[in-house]
């Protein structure tokens, strides 16, 4: 009753009337969904039948001013986890896939530099996904953008659309080289997917995250930016971030402190 | 006259007929071989498949496209009519795969009935991790009922994972 009595002092479009509203909603969802069980996080813990919601954002915060010189630990995590041929052992480095990438940015003027990793963005207004002639291209409800492989023709238009240069195409046969959980082929586009088998599995977290953390940098966090008690939406709500191109209005997913 | 044409006819296909069956019949004429019947492999686990075998051979695209879709779409990724989970059991025990060989489950089939799959040109072929380490999972759906006869049995379900584990 308390509950109600606060809701009812906030006007019907608060941020505080909304986020109880969603949070009301998400517990329900997921004492109905498993009658006995009480799921004590539901944005981390989706049971596997339960359709990804548009109650989570995924985002990732990357903070520049921790990301290392050299350091590529996020790219070879990634490389693992997902089944690419790193760009350096590939037959073809121009047209290598590579989901995710490391940027090493130098002021012309001060010399300063800056390091970063660079990938799908993950936009909430995705060009690529203008563009997709089939629909191929699309975004889940949790925000993560994706290429659906069926029906993908391989015409490459999302890669001239990104303004991040994220995504790649398969250009060789991959030869059963795939792993179990991320398959990807011949004549498809694909890129950063956030994990997304991570993700579905209850993980809450992705490659590059696990190895830069392992490796002690600590400058990238992953989590849910639509739940204000997450990591990352604290980290957020304390540093300065920025969106890469904040010019073109995408709203994106990852936001960078310190460039 | 008419009469005449429709009897002469009629008495002209039984002929036809007649002989038609008697060729196919007699054991002079070299019958053709054809094609090599497909190798059907029992699946290394498991007793049952998802669906009965009748209904798995004419409908299993139908159900693994549905399932694809939700999976790709939506993000759910049940055990039940996965291909992954296809994968894990029908797998050959001698390549580890169901398409590196001739004789693999989906190859066998598909190359005798002449229809082509694109699911591996993406898809792997062969099951996370090695054959040996398989995890007899609870929660796999189709073995539900496999783990619920045991639960009656001298070992229970716990141990049967454990064991497989």
């Amino acid at each position: 009753m308390n509950d109600m009595k606060s809701m009812s002092d906030n006007t019907p479009g608060s941020p505080e009337r909304r986020r109880f509203i969603s949070v009301a909603t998400m517990t329900a969802a997921g004492v109905t969904l498993a009658p006995g069980v009480m799921l004590i996080d539901v944005a981390h813990g989706r049971p596997e039948e339960q359709a990804a919601s548009s109650a989570v954002r995924w985002g990732m915060l990357v903070d520049a001013t921790k990301c290392a010189s050299g350091c590529d630990e996020c790219v070879s995590a990634c490389s693992t986890e997902n089944g690419w041929t790193p760009v350096a052992e590939s037959k073809h480095p121009k047209q290598a896939p590579q989901w995710i990438r490391k940027l090493e940015l130098q002021d012309p003027l001060t010399q300063a530099e800056t390091n970063l990793p660079m990938m799908c963005q993950h936009c909430e207004e995705p060009p690529c996904v203008d563009v997709c002639p089939t629909g191929a291209s699309f975004k889940r409800a949790d925000g993560i953008v994706l290429v659906n492989r069926h029906t993908c023709i391989g015409c490459r238009y999302c890669m001239m659309a990104c303004p991040y240069k994220a995504r790649s195409l398969v250009h060789e046969p991959l030869n059963d080289t795939q792993k179990p959980d991320v398959p990807r082929g011949i004549g498809c586009v694909e890129a950063c997917t956030f994990c997304v088998q991570k993700v579905d599995r209850g993980d809450g977290t992705t490659a590059c995250v696990e190895a830069c953390t392992a490796s002690g940098h600590n400058a990238l966090v992953f989590g849910d930016m639509n739940d204000p008690e997450s990591e990352i939406s604290k980290r957020l709500r304390e540093l300065p971030t920025k969106q890469v191109r904040a010019d073109l209005n995408l709203n994106v997913g990852v936001r960078y402190h310190g460039i | 006259m008419a009469g005449k044409i429709k009897r002469l006819l009629a008495l002209g296909a039984v002929v036809l007929t007649t002989a038609a069956l008697a060729w196919a019949g007699s054991d002079d004429q070299p019958k053709a071989s054809g094609a090599p019947k497909p190798v059907i492999t029992k699946a290394v686990k498991g007793e049952q498949c998802v669906e009965p075998n009748d209904f798995m051979r004419r409908n299993h695209m139908k159900v693994l496209l549905h399932h694809r879709d939700e999976t790709v779409l939506e993000g759910i990724r049940t055990k039940k009519y996965s291909l992954k989970e296809c994968i894990n059991c029908h797998a050959s025990e001698k390549t580890g795969s169901v398409a590196a060989s001739k004789d693999d489950f989906c190859v066998s089939c598909h190359s005798y009935a002449a229809v082509k799959i694109d699911c591996f040109d993406c898809h792997s072929t062969k099951p996370q991790g090695s054959m040996a380490m398989h995890p007899l999972n609870a929660e796999t759906a189709h073995y539900a009922h496999k783990l619920a006869a045991q639960a009656n049995s001298k070992i229970s379900a716990e141990e049967m994972a454990g064991i497989a584990q």
